[in-house]
C-alpha cells in the first residue's frame, strides 16, 4: 500500500501490523528523549482545507517524533484563497519535493484524487475528507481499544497492557458508536476496520442521522440505546459529536435532523444513569471535540471508565506508525503497509 | 543481526525452515555453550563482576544469546540476578539503510526498571559483519540514557567491517567472503533447529 486513504483498503494483517508497529512508537513515547531519527530528511506535508486542531497537531508532532520536516498547509491565508486549485496546490508541493503529504479536506474523495491523479509522487494520508472517511482516527481507535481489552477479550480482567495486545485483532469485540453517524468520517471508518479485526458493530441513532445504505455495512442498526446497552452489553461505547455546523437551517433544533438538543440527550446522550448500566470493563470513547451536556455529559466524560484524553495520545504513536510504513523503506517494489 | 548480500536478514537458508539449513556448520551445540561460557566469564573478568552489568541483546538473535549469557553469568555470581541483568534493544527505527530495503517491523525495546545511566552495557548480537547494526545501536543507547562504558559481544565475527567498530568478546572469528552468508541457528528462536552456525553460498 503506497496510500492511507480508507480503512476499507485495509487487510486484518495490514491493520494487525499497524497496530503492533503503533505500540512500538508508543513505548518510545514514554522516554525521556522522545524523537527518533527514523524519518531524518523526509518532508511532510499537512494540507488541510478544513479547520482542525488534534488532528493536525497529532499529525505534526507524529512526523517531528520521526525527525521528519513538516510543513502546514492550511487553506486560510494561502493562495487557495485567491482561488488556487487543488491540482495547482498539488503540483506545487511536488515541485518542493514532499514526501508525504496529509491531507484533509471538506469534499470527500479529494485525497483519493491527490493520490490517484498523477499530481504527486508523495504517499498520500486522508486526514478526513468531508462525510467520508478518516482511517487514522479508526486506526487510534481499535488502538485504544486493543490495548484496553485485550486482556478482556483473552479471557482475564480488562487492564491496558500492551504485551497481551501484541498480534492480536478485536474479535468478538461489541462496540456501539452512537450519534451522529450521517455526518461523521469516523464511525464509517470505524465501521469498516472494526468489522475487519472482528469486532461486532452496532450503529445507535436517531433515523434521521443514519445515512442511506447503511444495511450494507459490515454492522447491526438500532434506534434505541437504552435496549442496545441492555441487550447488546457493549465492551466499548463510542459517542460521536453532533455536527451542527454540518446541519443545514438554523435554530434551537440544528436543522430538522432532530426536534430539539434536550430530546436528542435524552434518548442518544451518555448520561450518568447510562454510564451506570455499563458492564465493569466497558470503556468510555469519544473523537473529540465533545459537546458536553449534548450527546455525552460530564460525568461520562470525566468518568475513570472515559479514555478520551488517552485516544488522543496515541493518536501520535498510530500517526507515527502509518508515517513510518508508509515512508521508510523502499517503495519502489510496493510495500505492504 | 546478520547482514548479508541478500535483503532479508533473518531469512531462513533454504525454503525448508525446518531442520539444518544447507551448507557447512562451523560451530555446534556444544562449541556454541562452549563459547558462551568463556564469553560470560571474560565479562565478569573485565568488569570485576556483575554488579553494574547490563546485558542488551539485539533482536532478533542477540536476544536469546544475552539471556543464555545471563544465565550463566547468574550461575557464577549469586548475587547477580538473571531478570536485571539483561534487556532488549531494537534498533530498526536507527539504521541507515530503512530506504534501501522493504519496511521493516519494529520490534519491542526492554530495558530493566533500573535503566541504563551509568551502567556498564553489552550489547549482544549474533553475527558481527558490517559493523551498521552496532552503529544503530550505540545511537539507540544514546537515547536511553548514558551508560559508563558500552561493550560489545558477538557469537560470530565474521569481518568486512565498514565502520570502525571492534568486538570486545568474540564466539569465533570466521573469516568468511562477502558472497558467503553466516547463518545462526538457536533453538529459541528458529523452530525444529538445533543451536549451530552455518556458512552458505559463495564459491565453497
Amino acid at each position: 500500500m503506497r496510500h492511507l486513504l480508507s480503512t476499507q483498503d485495509i487487510s486484518r494483517d495490514e491493520a494487525v501490523r499497524i497496530l503492533d508497529t503503533a505500540a512500538q512508537m508508543a513505548a518510545t513515547q514514554g522516554r525521556e528523549i522522545k524523537k527518533l531519527p527514523t524519518l531524518r530528511g523526509r518532508t511532510v506535508v499537512n494540507l488541510f482545507y478544513e479547520d482542525s486542531t488534534r488532528t493536525r497537531i497529532s499529525f505534526e508532532t507524529a512526523a517531528k517524533r520521526l525527525s521528519a520536516d513538516v510543513i502546514n498547509f492550511s487553506a486560510k491565508g494561502s493562495s487557495v484563497s485567491k482561488g488556487e486549485s487543488l491540482k495547482d496546490t498539488a503540483l506545487t508541493l511536488q515541485a518542493m519535493g514532499a514526501d508525504a503529504v496529509v491531507c484533509r479536506h471538506q469534499a470527500s474523495g479529494a485525497p483519493h484524487l491527490l493520490a490517484n491523479a498523477g499530481w504527486l509522487d508523495a504517499a498520500v494520508v486522508n486526514a478526513g475528507d468531508g462525510m467520508h472517511q478518516h482511517p487514522t482516527q479508526a486506526l487510534l481507535d481499535a488502538f485504544t481499544m486493543r490495548r484496553h481489552l485485550a486482556t478482556y477479550l483473552a479471557g482475564g480482567a480488562a487492564r491496558p497492557d500492551d504485551d497481551v495486545a501484541d498480534g492480536t485483532d478485536l474479535a468478538g469485540l461489541r462496540v456501539a458508536i452512537v450519534g451522529d453517524v450521517l455526518h461523521s468520517r469516523v464511525a464509517r471508518s470505524n465501521v469498516h476496520l472494526l468489522a475487519t479485526l472482528g469486532a461486532h458493530v452496532t450503529l445507535v441513532a436517531p433515523p434521521t442521522l443514519l445515512p442511506v445504505g447503511v444495511q450494507t455495512w459490515p454492522c447491526d442498526v438500532s434506534f434505541d440505546l437504552d435496549a442496545t446497552l441492555r441487550d447488546v452489553a457493549p465492551d466499548a461505547i463510542m459517542m460521536l459529536r453532533v455536527q451542527r455546523e454540518r446541519m443545514s437551517g438554523s435554530g434551537s433544533g440544528g436543522g430538522a435532523f432532530f426536534p430539539n438538543p434536550l430530546e436528542y440527550t435524552r434518548k442518544y446522550g451518555l448520561d450518568p444513569r447510562r454510564l451506570a448500566t455499563l458492564a465493569p470493563h466497558a470503556i468510555v470513547m469519544h473523537p473529540g471535540p465533545m459537546n458536553r451536556g449534548l450527546e455525552i455529559s460530564a460525568e461520562a466524560a470525566d468518568s475513570p471508565r472515559s479514555v478520551i484524553v488517552e485516544q488522543v495520545g496515541n493518536g501520535v504513536a498510530v500517526r507515527m506508525a502509518v508515517l513510518y510504513l508508509l515512508l521508510s523503506g523502499d517503495n519502489s517494489e510496493g510495500t505492504t503497509l | 543481526m546478520t547482514r548479508s548480500p541478500v535483503p532479508a536478514d533473518d531469512a531462513p537458508a533454504s525454503p525448508s525452515s525446518a531442520g539444518r539449513p544447507e551448507g557447512t556448520v562451523v560451530l555446534g551445540e556444544a562449541d556454541i555453550s562452549r563459547a558462551l561460557t568463556r564469553i560470560a566469564h571474560e565479562i565478569l573478568e573485565r568488569n570485576r563482576g556483575a554488579a553494574d552489568v547490563l546485558l542488551l541483546g539485539i533482536p532478533t538473535r542477540g536476544v536469546p544469546l544475552a539471556q543464555r549469557l545471563a544465565r550463566r553469568i547468574a550461575e557464577v555470581e549469586p548475587q547477580a540476578d538473571p531478570a536485571t541483568l539483561v534487556g532488549r534493544l531494537d534498533v530498526t527505527m536507527y539504521r541507515d539503510d530503512l530506504r534501501n530495503n522493504p519496511t521493516r517491523t519494529i520490534g519491542r525495546t526492554d530495558v530493566p526498571a533500573g535503566g541504563i545511566d551509568g551502567k556498564v552495557v553489552v550489547l549482544v548480537d549474533d553475527v558481527l559483519y558490517s559493523g551498521r547494526t552496532i552503529r544503530a545501536a550505540l545511537d539507540a543507547i544514546v537515547d536511553l540514557g548514558r551508560p559508563r562504558a558500552v561493550q560489545l559481544a558477538c557469537l560470530v565475527d565474521r569481518g568486512h567491517r565498514e565502520l570502525p567498530i571492534r568486538p570486545d568478546f568474540v564466539g569465533k572469528n570466521l573469516p568468511t567472503a562477502t558472497d558467503e552468508r553466516v547463518l545462526v541457528r538457536l533453538a529459541e528462536t528458529d523452530r525444529d533447529n538445533a543451536d549451530c552456525v552455518v556458512i552458505a553460498g559463495g564459491a565453497r
